[in-house]
């Protein structure tokens, strides 16, 4: 599979999938927020697209990956910035849903900082090799790559999608 | 046994002796140098080319553990150690427990070193009871019990006119006061040299004016009383030149220096190295450069192993709370070729220091190869390469910082009373 | 001579391993300037924890970190307990003071029993220098120590969250002249200061203080030394004031805290000689009229209180990195 999906194209896909599940669901005034690096790039846009007022939330999950005591400590240059989600609708956007483990560590750090609403879970990219169950309400496009294949997002600009093999 | 050692340089410094000779031994004597005695039949005949000869090594201050301290060290263990180490004679502190304050002590330890064979154990008698800096010891029962001199070790003798009365006393016999020139106060719970080590480490540090201070104090006492006086391990550069001056002046004063001292400096204490605690304390880089010129100079005329073996709990402890002291003997001979490969001594100026010198301060009749002289001998091969290591050191007490140190020069043969205590496997 | 160097060099490698990262935190002395900016990056990044509705992340969770204090002290103990609870460790508090030691027991049997109950982390503070290095070199291999404070030797988590400060107060440290005044000789804090600055590159670290109370060969470790407190504090953008303790009036230090205040205790008035918008820290606890008065105590340029915050950031930041790095160690060590 050569062909590289231009990435503005899935944005604004996702972007409407979005607002069309928020509609369904009846969440207003959602509270946007990207999880670090490529997640808060595809929110940026996410953000501008969709017309939110509210400032965009990031988060850093390095103190909740589930693997820190295999690889030990980075030290965060960007820290997580959120205000207080209690009560709203909160809008988490990843670059890419593989594994799971990323978003669980995401919504782990999401409920440290109170309360929400609800959940709707973007993505610009999913991809087969889900270890935890956790599922996206809102993709951008659903790639269906081999275990040996990787998709990562480049940016900040220009974005672009790149699939790397190995083995 | 008739031995006869062949063709080794003989480096006797108390004679004036650097050749490569031939010495024979018989009837536990020197019986000749160079050519045999009329008549000498030979039962041995070793083949010494190569190697180097001196007389059996002096070691002017080790401390051997016994009375007291047998979880440390024993006279048998220690002794083993020197016999391996090519020292023949061991001089031991009053420091025991009991101290060696009446003849009892001293003769304990003289029948202990009887035991073992392998090496001569002089004492140093107690110049103060129980070494309290207050009253007299029975100096005089001590004298004829053997003790060659007498000491208070470390404990200071802060009461000047108590140190006056007792060098007086000292003198009445004879006897030469080995000191440690020290002003308690300036030293008394501190750890390491006042600089730059102690400032950066956090480590209360003793300043050289302690050690000058009292050099000064008994040098005026030596001008005053006349006694003999011997400054142990001086560890400044200050105290050398001192010393130097009251012996161009007349004062019968003499003075011995720790191997480590010539070795290490302040800056071995590294990161809390706790063989590194010694006391008097490893010093500057200049203190070091003006011991060396004070062996050099002959202003000090010895070089002492001031050996103090302790079991591993004494020095497994934050550094203030270890207890002070290197185990030195094993190493002693090497470590002083060290400093003749370095060039900073001749060989003759280190055997000298090891033997003649040593002799000279306790007034004994050693450290010679002159013929008659008991046939006290270290015979040991200059270019054998050994690592100093807890399989290598035969003294029960393992601390040293010279620990995995590689070392050049190790004993072949070593004789006392012209009888082998100590010979390695042939190769 | 080799057998300094290997000595030298084994020192050094006791906090950081082959890949740099920090395994024990002793004293600043040894730490290059890389691994303190790292260690200010990362209390960075733990310095908003205190301020969310759930003060804690999930890092340490499962580890047990073991507070073994010879020395007494609330104030370290509790930032050092804050500090791990926030990062979801649990903590064992040891007041080793009242507990086996006076017992008899020697430091090395009281930390195999501690080791036996299977904890990741010491913080120790003792009152002989050299003792948080003696357990470090003498601690299981999986075990992290950090040093709360030997003797008179370092404090290097005080050091750093005042290095902290003085980043979030005055940006670089490249045009930083810095004083510290007060009792350098005994104090922990002062070495490790001295050496945090200069490692971070400060323009002039200078210390002030009586004759007394200066240590022998202290230039040597890159200050300047004063005696006079007003030519002292010319022109310099932090001022750091050292705790004077009651010990000194007995030793023949000095002869009252009267004559000290005078002299070297910082006013207003006496703060002049300082760049306007200096700085003035304090490690506390206040020796209020001895050290520093209410007014400046109390006043503008103090940042004292601020101090006490980035000490909880600062032990997250150091106990985090410590206990990550031993379990990358180990994984990678298979």
């Amino acid at each position: 599979m050569s062909d590289k999906p231009d990435v503005d194209t899935l944005i604004t896909t996702l972007a409407g999938k979005v607002d069309n599940h928020l509609a369904v669901h009846h969440r207003d005034s959602p509270l946007m927020v990207g999880v670090h690096t490529g997640g808060v790039w595809v929110a940026k846009k996410l953000h501008a697209l969709l017309g939110i007022d509210e400032p965009l939330g990031t988060l850093n999950i390095n103190f909740y990956r589930d693997d820190f005591t295999r690889i030990g400590m980075h030290p965060m240059v960007t820290p997580s910035e959120l205000v207080s989600v209690d009560d709203r609708h909160v809008v988490l956007i990843d670059d890419v849903l593989y594994t799971g483990r990323t978003i669980r560590a995401a919504l782990n750090e999401i409920f440290d900082w109170g309360r929400p609403a609800s959940v709707t879970l973007g993505v610009l990219v999913e991809r087969p090799g889900r270890e935890i169950p956790i599922q996206a309400d809102a993709i951008g496009v659903r790639l269906d790559l081999a275990s040996h294949e990787y998709v990562k997002l480049g940016g900040p600009d220009p974005l672009s999608l790149n699939i790397t093999r190995k083995g | 046994m008739r031995v006869r050692i062949a063709g080794a340089r003989v480096v006797d410094p108390a004679n004036s002796v650097d050749a490569i000779t031939d010495v024979f031994i018989a009837d536990g004597c020197v019986q000749g140098i160079g050519n045999a005695p009329d008549g000498f039949e030979i039962e041995r005949d070793l083949d010494a080319t190569g190697q180097i000869l001196i007389p059996g090594i002096v070691d002017l201050r080790a401390r051997l553990r016994e009375p007291g301290a047998e979880h440390k060290a024993t006279i048998a263990s220690e002794t083993r150690a020197a016999a391996r180490g090519g020292i023949t004679t061991l001089c031991c502190p009053p420091d025991t427990d009991p101290v060696i304050d009446t003849p009892a002590v001293a003769e304990l330890i003289h029948q202990r070193a009887a035991e073992s064979r392998l090496a001569r154990v002089e004492v140093l008698g107690a110049l103060t009871r129980n070494l309290d800096g207050r009253n007299l010891a029975e100096m005089g029962a001590l004298k004829e019990a053997g003790c060659l001199g007498v000491s208070n070790a470390l404990a200071p003798v802060t009461d000047t006119e108590v140190m006056l009365r007792a060098m007086e006393y000292a003198g009445t016999f004879g006897l030469t006061v080995f000191v440690h020139a020290e002003d308690a106060r300036l030293a008394d719970g501190r750890l390491v040299h006042d600089g730059p080590v102690a400032t950066r480490l956090g480590l209360a540090g003793i300043p050289e004016i302690a050690e000058t201070i009292g050099v000064a104090r008994e040098l005026l006492l030596v001008e005053q009383t006349g006694t003999r006086v011997h400054f142990c391990h001086l560890s400044t550069g200050p105290a050398v030149d001192m010393v130097r001056d009251a012996r161009s002046h007349g004062l019968p004063v003499s003075a011995d220096v720790a191997i480590h001292q010539l070795l290490l400096t302040e800056s071995d204490v590294g990161s809390f190295e706790a063989n590194a605690h010694v006391r008097p304390p490893l010093r500057s880089l200049d203190d070091q450069a003006r011991l060396r010129a004070g062996v050099r100079a002959g202003v000090i005329g010895s070089i002492c192993s001031d050996h103090q073996p302790h079991e591993l709990d004494a020095k497994l402890n934050p550094f203030p709370e270890t207890e002070p002291g290197i185990s030195s003997l094993d190493g002693l001979l090497a470590l002083v070729l060290d400093l003749v490969d370095a060039k900073e001594l001749t060989l003759v100026q280190a055997v000298a220091a090891l033997t003649s010198g040593p002799a000279a301060a306790l007034g004994v009749e050693r450290g010679t190869l002159g013929v008659g002289a008991a046939a006290d001998v270290c015979l040991f091969d200059p270019d054998e390469q050994w690592t100093l290591d807890d399989a290598s050191m035969l003294s029960r007490g393992h601390n040293t910082p010279f620990k995995g140190r590689n070392l050049k020069g190790r004993v072949r043969i070593c004789m006392v009373d012209g009888r082998v205590v100590f010979e390695a496997p042939s190769a | 001579m080799k057998k300094t160097r290997e000595m030298r060099s084994s020192a050094e490698s006791l906090q950081v391993d082959a890949h740099g990262r920090l395994k024990h935190f002793l004293s600043i002395d040894g730490l290059d300037r890389g691994l303190l900016i790292s260690i200010l990056d990362t209390a960075e990044s733990f310095a908003g924890v205190g301020e969310r509705a759930i003060k804690k992340v999930p890092l340490l969770r499962g580890k047990t970190i073991v507070n073994l204090f010879f020395e007494p002290s609330t104030r370290t103990r509790t930032t050092f307990e804050l500090a791990a609870k926030r990062l979801s460790a649990d903590v064992l508090n040891i007041n080793a003071t009242t507990s086996s030691t006076t017992k008899g027991e020697s430091l090395l049997d009281t930390l195999r029993t501690l080791e036996a109950m299977h904890c990741d982390m010491f913080v120790v503070r003792h009152a002989q220098s050299g003792a948080a290095h003696f357990i470090a070199r003498h601690a299981a291999p999986h075990i992290s120590v950090i040093n709360g404070g030997d003797g008179r030797h370092a404090h290097p988590t005080q050091a750093m969250l005042d290095m902290f400060t003085i980043r979030r107060h005055k940006g670089e440290f490249a045009s930083l002249k810095v004083a510290i005044v007060g009792d350098v000789a005994h104090s922990r804090v002062a070495r490790s200061q001295i050496h945090a600055l200069v490692t971070l590159g400060a323009a002039e670290v200078r210390i002030v203080a009586p004759r007394t109370l200066v240590p022998p060969g202290v230039e040597s470790m890159g200050v300047t030394v004063y005696n006079d407190l007003h030519t002292g504090l010319a022109d310099v953008d932090v001022v750091i004031l050292l705790r004077l303790q009651n010990e000194r009036m007995q030793g023949a230090l000095l002869p009252s805290s009267h004559e000290y205040f005078q002299y070297y205790g910082v006013t207003e008035e006496k703060l002049a000689p300082a760049k306007p918008d200096a700085i003035v820290m304090h490690p506390g606890p206040l020796n209020r009229g001895v050290e520093i008065d209410s007014d400046v105590a109390d006043g503008s340029r103090s940042v004292i209180l601020r101090q006490v915050g980035y000490g909880i950031a600062i032990r997250m930041a150091v106990m985090s990195m410590a206990i990550g790095s031993h379990a990358a160690a180990e994984r990678e060590d298979g």
